[in-house]
């Protein structure tokens, strides 16, 4: 499938030379790779992990749960590996070796910082959780109407067309619910709510007068078979990697299409280490690459580079370039590249227990949950704090792992065990994180990482408005479910370090003036016009919302725009 | 388990995550190759035995058809912690001092009737324990013992597909079927 995996020695510089450079080949560097390429241009994909192919590489995607050694858990061995995501869930048995190795690759925390990294062909596409949703004006909009950091330069309109292209091509399943602060997209049939959510659904709606809704995720799994793809098979293994390719990701989906141009060539071990920069051009010409398996150094040339490493990464490559002009790096005129760095913040909620349904239960595992779209600040709603959070959790029968009351062990025991237990819900809140300009990333050249390149610093935290919706998120999560019937209702809050929300965002934002931001509306560096930045990077705000879907329609419009710009000979 | 799970999950097992499959901070040593190098077979065997005390063999098997003793040896070796193996190496002899309290004997050597006895005395001890344990306080070697014995059972193939119900490849979903009393559980979600 791939053509290219390497073969450079005595080839003539015309074979470092394409039309396009995408650096990363994660959910928007393949997006970029199958638009540029779709679009005629002769365009690499410089990934900085090893190749990892569909099916084939999906190792585990077929055991069955005793055919795991350790049943899900990792050894110690794999956890001083991966002592970032040792910290958390992520720590799999299944799915252990599709996160970046945290030795290799350290990183100073100035503050706790959880960064999960995925360096492997379609990097975090395999693993993501993909919750697909539209942002609405209330996002676009929140900045300028708040008097908070910069306006976005694009509003919902913009942007609209390029959600139905990605979705009608992702293939995104979920429900037309009609919400001004969701809108509605083009979508494959919903999963379903299961009996229990659907009461609790419809109590809400009650209770809160249709002011608040909880829907069923709209999901990157088809539950219609496309082109190419098979039907989601309700597995809920997702992330191991789908032998059906139900869900989204760049194996699955854009990679086979931009393979299919015969326009691609993808370049695995491929640490972009600067972008290369021409002061009389103002343009880009290229990109320098450390191979990271023989730690030789070539240069590749293009017309126009997208810069899609993830937030961090791709604001860290822009760090590095450039900076014989700008000494902190391409970009960095206006102060802002590296700062405002944004997540969504979690790790709370609430849980708690349902009576009756008994006599009811579930057939196969939906990889899909529901969500309870943002409320506060909204329609004459307002709090002592700004912007808002959404819900995501499920309804489910608990299993073995349940306490049993008053029976300890035995026969009695393991009989009330192979049953299903009660009915429980619960919900976990998603904030929107503001954008603040102290909370950045710098490079620390203090500490190399394990090709001797300097790391990344991360100072980032929660400050005031986040810590006041927390306490608003449990409260009324706790109420919402107290309302609604659940019984014994729980709550948690485990805090959250910067990162754990896995949607990194803001490091090179758009915005409307060179002096405030990275990137102009069509996510071009201002200091580099043939340089895009399309991943979570550019991101003005944060939303609520997960942010992928949005990542992949700023993608397809950016590509579009370059493209014609490319054509007119703009850039 | 994914993001979602383990949102749902937030207890895994009776009110706390697997011991020693979380926050694997501390630094680790080069772990043995071979089984035998932290459990002799003897051990195997005996915790064979303890594990069909937790779980009995009824009209499906047992823990100990399912070697839920060699289960624990590997998740012992590859996947607890130096402080947490240390623990669980002195629960043999703990079972045994308990039963000898108890009984005048080894645990082997009780009956099915004794061995359930022992292990209740030391199952309400390791849940008084836990009810007012610090986070950070060591983990009880029972809990240990009975967690592994769940999560090697209800995970093992026996476990699965005939205490439990598996189905590899569901192809759909469907939210709201008729449950009856003694229909089984799914093995996974």
């Amino acid at each position: 499938m791939l053509k290219d995996t390497v073969n450079i020695n005595g080839k003539a510089k015309a074979d470092y030379t394409y039309d396009a450079i995408v650096i990363g080949s994660g959910i928007s560097g393949g997006w970029a790779a199958k638009e540029l390429t779709e679009k005629g241009l002769k365009t690499i994909m410089l990934e900085r992990g090893r190749n990892y192919e569909h099916l084939k590489d999906y190792k585990t995607a077929t055991k069955d749960p005793w055919e795991f050694e350790h049943r899900g858990s990792i050894t110690q061995a794999q956890a001083k590996q991966h002592p970032i995501i040792a910290r958390n869930w992520g720590a799999q048995e299944q799915i252990i070796d599709k996160w970046a190795n945290d030795v290799d690759s350290p990183y100073t925390e100035v503050k706790p910082f959880n960064w999960w990294r995925a360096y492997q062909l379609g990097g975090r596409s395999q693993l993501w959780g993909r919750q697909s949703y539209r942002w609405s004006d209330h996002d676009f909009e929140a900045n300028a109407k708040d008097g908070w950091a910069i306006d976005w330069p694009i509003r919902y309109a913009d942007l609209a067309p390029w959600y139905d292209y990605v979705e009608k091509f992702a293939g995104i399943s979920g429900s037309r619910d009609g919400l001004e602060q969701l809108p509605d997209g083009h979508y494959l049939p919903p999963m379903q709510m299961n009996v229990v959510e659907k009461d609790v659904a419809r109590r809400i709606k009650e209770k809160y007068k249709g002011s608040r809704h909880m829907i069923i995720g709209r999901t990157a799994n088809l539950t219609q078979a496309i082109p190419g793809r098979t039907a989601c098979q309700f597995r809920n293994r997702c992330w191991e990697g789908c032998p059906f390719g139900g869900y989204f990701s760049t194996q699955s989906s854009t990679l086979p299409a931009a393979v299919a141009t015969g326009n691609l060539t993808v370049r695995p071990f491929s640490i972009v280490t600067k972008i290369i920069y021409d002061k009389n051009t103002q343009k880009a010409t290229g990109v320098e690459v450390l191979d990271a398996e023989t730690n030789q150094t070539y240069e590749y040339h293009a017309k126009i580079v997208f810069v899609n490493a993830s937030a961090l990464n791709s604001a860290w490559v822009l760090m590095n370039s450039a900076t014989d002009v700008w000494q902190g790096g391409l970009g960095s005129s206006s102060g802002e590249l590296g700062h405002n760095v944004m997540d969504h913040h979690y790790n709370l909620g609430a849980s708690g227990m349902i009576n009756g349904f008994e006599d009811k239960y579930v057939y196969g595992r939906r990889a899909n949950g529901i969500y309870i779209p943002r409320f506060t600040n909204l329609f004459g709603d307002k709090r002592d704090y700004l912007r808002g959070f959404g819900y995501q959790g499920s309804a489910n029968r608990e299993d073995w792992s349940r306490d049993v009351a008053e029976m300890q062990f035995g026969a009695g025991y393991k009989e009330a065990l192979v049953e299903p237990g009660q009915w429980s819900i619960g919900i976990t809140g998603f904030g929107e994180l503001l954008p603040y300009h102290e909370n950045k990333i710098s490079l620390d050249k203090s500490k190399k990482d394990k090709w001797g390149l300097p790391v990344l610093a991360m100072d980032a935290e929660l400050k005031e408005n986040e810590q006041k919706m927390r306490v608003d998120i449990i409260s009324e999560a706790k109420a919402m479910l107290e309302s609604s019937g659940v019984k014994n209702v729980k709550t948690w809050n485990n805090g959250h370090h910067v990162g754990d929300g896995i949607h990194e965002m803001g490091t090179a934002r758009m915005g409307r003036d060179p002096k405030t931001s990275v990137l102009n509306g069509h996510n071009q560096v201002w200091d580099a016009k043939n340089v895009f930045v399309t991943d979570g990077a550019s991101m003005t705000s944060s939303a609520c919302q997960n942010p992928s879907l949005t990542y992949m329609a700023l993608t397809a419009r950016a590509a579009d725009y370059a493209v014609k710009e490319l054509k007119k000979g703009n850039i | 388990m994914n993001r979602r799970d383990a949102i749902g999950r937030v207890a895994l097992l009776m009110g706390g995550t697997i011991i020693g499959a979380e926050f694997f901070l501390s630094g680790c040593k080069t772990t043995s190759n071979k089984v035998e190098d932290l459990f002799g077979t003897e051990d195997v065997s005996f915790f064979n035995e303890v594990g069909d005390v937790i779980i009995p063999e009824t009209n499906t098997p047992g823990a100990k058809a399912t070697n839920v003793g060699g289960f624990m040896a590997i998740m012992v070796r590859d996947c607890y912690k130096p402080e947490d193996q240390k623990i669980f190496l002195t629960a043999k002899n703990n079972i045994d001092k308990a039963a000898q309290k108890q009984f005048d004997k080894d645990f082997l050597a009780c009956d099915m009737k004794q061995r359930t006895a022992v292990l209740n005395t030391l199952d309400t001890e390791q849940k008084e324990y836990n009810k007012h344990k610090d986070k950070k306080a060591p983990n009880h070697y029972f809990r240990m013992v009975k967690e592994l014995t769940l999560l090697g059972y209800f995970t093992s193939k026996p476990g699965c597909t005939q205490a439990l119900r598996y189905v590899a490849i569901p192809g759909k979903f469907e939210g709201d079927v008729p449950y009856k009393k003694g229909d089984r559980a799914w093995a996974t979600r």
